[in-house]
């Protein structure tokens, strides 16, 4: 088996689960609930499989690093963590009908990635030969994985805060079945206190990174900048919270904008704008 | 006195100490940060100053728009969210280490009805047996009580964590802490740049202020290379550097090893292998076709030049020797470009000893004949060049800013109370942070208890 045809499976699998979660809300059946959750964590682990081989076919081409250093590589990876946090909340909390709101962000991920990135093993060039690339990615993306699955439960915050607003009682719809406000307000909460810590270690292993091989620890470029962007609209939301009036609704938001922010500062920056960090080019 | 009486000072005391100001601080900064992502910063490159209108650019200029991280605005923002940190801590502090340091022992009716996880349990034996009982069960699960005895009754306190609360006063900490770091770092740090032709040594660098800095001894490039995979991708830029004190190589600096990703450090100074280049002169003839009326050109390494009638020509690549490249031929060889009036490039090889080859590009080259007759070249390393003595106080700051965050998310100050009286057990608790996680534990702890006194009515 190579790693190519396992990521073929785990997108076929996060296809199914995504699926498997939308009919699970419809039909409120539990067994659909748990064979879409099964799917999901089976996807995690075909992927996890796939991600190490992926390493161990570097090192046999003899140019081996970890599997972190191109698009195709981040955005597999970015979905592994996706996958991963949602897992963890599950576990804790156990509140399925979320994961119709998070597999399809890792779904899209993996989709995008096997479709149409180019998804060969490259030599790393020399301004990513250190162990900081390893450190830094990996807590940036664990970080943008939690925002993920804050925004996912934020958009269920608003759809159920709107649904009680236009038809309160409607035990038969769809949006019966999601979580009370006050259970999804404090998920997206939870989720962004995964999500706070390690992207300040996120943005601190790059900046002790790019002062270690640049001898700057921040230079204000576009993606150092994007990234800092991203961290104030979550100290904001952090702070809505003891902040009378910013509770509820608008910190759902503030949670949107903060990983629409996130999508913009890994994808945006490489796309539209230039500067030192050519990594997705 | 109503509120609407307050005085000015106080008026901005409250202004500073609000949380919408932290609210307004954080978002505005999100916000106008776009700015210098979008507007490139620096010296804006040509291609861009044509792309935008004369008005728009005296516009950004006068508003900082081009360096707007430093700008007065910017500066302005940082500066109130500085103030409005420090002001909010002056106001929390020292309720909060009050909180810590003189905890309140005594569980009186004020707290008792403040307290969510509340329990009496209907016992029997004395106050001072029972008290021994709580006490131990507390010290097993929890921590060591303290014991306050007053009217007869008991009084226990126990405590988890207290420090915790302090977590979040050092993230704010550390938000100081690193503009403090950045301050030193811009007032006497500076970042330079250098090349360094192969053999030769410099004693100054420019600043990025175009300023010369005395390094106060010397760097030599001993030697530049670059390796490629098997794909033609570069693998590795290499310098090897030797640090100089009064002409001589100090021990341990003596043909250092510099690749990008591991720079070399003397005196607090870091130099990091940045860029490369060739530097170098070579020679060419032109002369009439049949090598009569020559006249010499020269030309640098990458630098360009006019034939004699006017087209210009570029050196792309030399060799000493094309053997390696062209079986068969052998001698020093040059790549060139000639700009031909047509407005063609036209790209050929020029021999030093086979004029017979160098005759084909008559056609490009005026109907002169172009001769290469060899050259010199050197590899220069570029070097960026930092000091930084602040960089040592961001460190501590982000240090101390993650690990006061994971601290304020995942730790918290839990309490407990207990009131012993003859015949009934009140226990009530609190926590900081994670309400529910402590509601389960103070269940736990009743189920414990329970089993430990001698309950009224065994239900
Ligand atoms: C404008 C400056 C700021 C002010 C006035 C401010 C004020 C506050 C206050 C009053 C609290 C509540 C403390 C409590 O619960 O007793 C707080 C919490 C917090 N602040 Fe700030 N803050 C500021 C900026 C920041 C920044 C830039 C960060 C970035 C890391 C930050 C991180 C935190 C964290 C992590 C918490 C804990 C939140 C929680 O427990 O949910 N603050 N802040």
């Amino acid at each position: 088996m190579t790693s190519s045809s396992l990521f073929n499976i785990t997108t076929f699998a996060y296809l199914l689960s995504m699926l498997g979660f939308f009919a699970f809300a419809v039909s409120r059946s539990k067994v659909l609930g748990t064979a879409a959750s099964a799917l999901a964590y089976g996807g995690l682990l075909a992927q996890t499989v796939a991600i190490g081989l992926r390493w161990k076919e570097s090192y046999a081409l003899g140019i081996g690093h970890a599997p972190l250093s191109n698009l195709y590589e981040s955005v597999v990876f970015f979905s592994w963590t996706i996958v991963l946090i949602y897992g963890l909340l599950d576990l804790k909390y156990r509140y399925r009908v979320i994961g119709a709101f998070v597999m399809p962000f890792a779904l899209l991920g993996m989709a995008w990635g096997q479709l149409s990135l180019d998804s060969g093993i490259q030599p790393l060039v020399p301004a990513l030969q250190s162990n900081w690339l390893t450190y830094h990615v990996i807590t940036c993306f664990l970080g943008y994985a939690a925002f993920a699955v804050a925004c996912g439960i934020s958009i269920m915050y608003l759809i159920r805060a709107k649904h009680e607003k236009s038809t309160p009682d409607n035990e038969q719809s769809i949006v019966a079945t999601f979580p009370a406000g006050r259970v999804l307000d404090d998920l997206n909460y939870k989720s962004i206190m995964i999500g706070f810590p390690l992207l300040t270690l996120g943005i601190v292993t790059g900046a002790a990174w790019a002062n270690y091989a640049w001898g700057t620890y921040w230079s204000w470029d576009p993606k150092e900048t994007w990234s800092l962007i991203v961290w104030f609209v979550y100290a904001a939301f952090l702070h809505a919270r003891i902040t009378r009036g910013w509770a509820g609704q608008r910190a759902a938001w503030l949670s949107i904008i903060g990983f629409a922010a996130t999508i913009f500062c890994y994808l945006g920056v490489n796309l539209l704008l230039s500067g030192l960090h050519s990594y997705g080019g | 006195m109503t509120s609407s009486k307050k005085t000015i000072s106080q008026s901005i005391w409250d202004f500073f100490c609000s949380l919408k100001l932290t609210m307004f601080t954080l978002i505005t900064l999100a916000v106008i940060s776009i700015i210098g992502t979008v507007i490139p910063q620096g010296t804006p490159p040509p291609e861009y100053l044509h792309t935008i209108s004369q008005n728009k650019l005296k516009l950004y200029k006068s508003l900082g728009f081009f360096d707007m991280y430093h700008s007065w605005w910017f500066i302005l923002l940082l500066s109130l969210l500085s103030l409005n940190l420090i002001a909010c801590s002056v106001k929390r502090l020292p309720a909060i280490c009050k909180t810590i340091t003189r905890p309140v022992r005594v569980m009186d009716d004020g707290l008792e009805r403040s307290i969510s996880n509340l329990t009496s349990i209907m016992t029997s034996g004395d106050a001072a047996t029972l008290k021994d009982r709580v006490a131990a069960v507390l010290k097993a699960e929890f921590a060591e009580p303290v014991v306050t005895e007053t009217d007869g009754a008991y009084h226990l306190f126990a405590q988890t964590a207290p420090w915790s609360r302090l977590a979040v006063y050092a993230v704010h900490l550390s938000v100081l802490v690193i503009f403090i770091g950045a301050i030193i770092g811009s007032l006497f740090g500076y970042k330079g740049f250098v090349n360094i032709p192969e053999g030769e040594s410099v004693g100054k660098v420019m600043s990025r202020s175009e300023k010369e800095i005395d390094l106060g001894f010397a760097v030599r490039c001993e030697k530049f290379s670059v390796s490629h995979y098997p794909n033609g991708a570069p693998k590795e830029f290499k310098s090897i550097l030797t640090v100089l004190e009064n002409g001589r190589p100090v021990a341990g600096y003596d043909r250092v090893p510099v690749i990008v990703n591991d720079p070399l450090n003397y005196k607090g100074i870091t130099f990091y292998q940045s860029s490369y280049g060739k530097y170098g002169e070579h020679e060419f003839t032109v002369s009439d076709p049949d090598g009569s009326n020559p006249q010499p050109l020269k030309m640098q390494s990458n630098g360009s030049a006019k034939l004699p009638d006017g087209s210009g020509i570029c050196l792309q690549e030399t060799t000493p020797d094309i053997s390696r490249f062209q079986s068969g031929l052998n001698g020093p060889a040059a790549q060139v470009e000639v700009h031909l009036a047509n407005g063609e490039n036209k790209t050929f090889i020029v021999y030093s000893n086979n004029p017979a080859m160098n005759r084909m590009n008559l056609p490009y080259t005026g109907g002169k004949l172009l001769q290469y007759r060899g050259g010199e070249e050197f590899m220069y390393t570029g070097l960026q060049v930092a000091k930084d003595p602040g960089v040592w106080v961001v460190w501590v700051g982000c240090i101390l800013m993650v690990v006061g965050i994971y601290v304020a998310f995942f730790m918290a100050h839990r309490r407990i109370w207990v009131r012993v009286e003859n015949g009934t057990v009140t226990i009530g608790g609190n926590s900081s942070k994670n309400q529910g996680g402590f509601q389960l534990f103070m269940e736990q702890l009743m189920t414990k208890l329970k089993k430990q006194l001698p309950l009224e009515d065994n239900k």
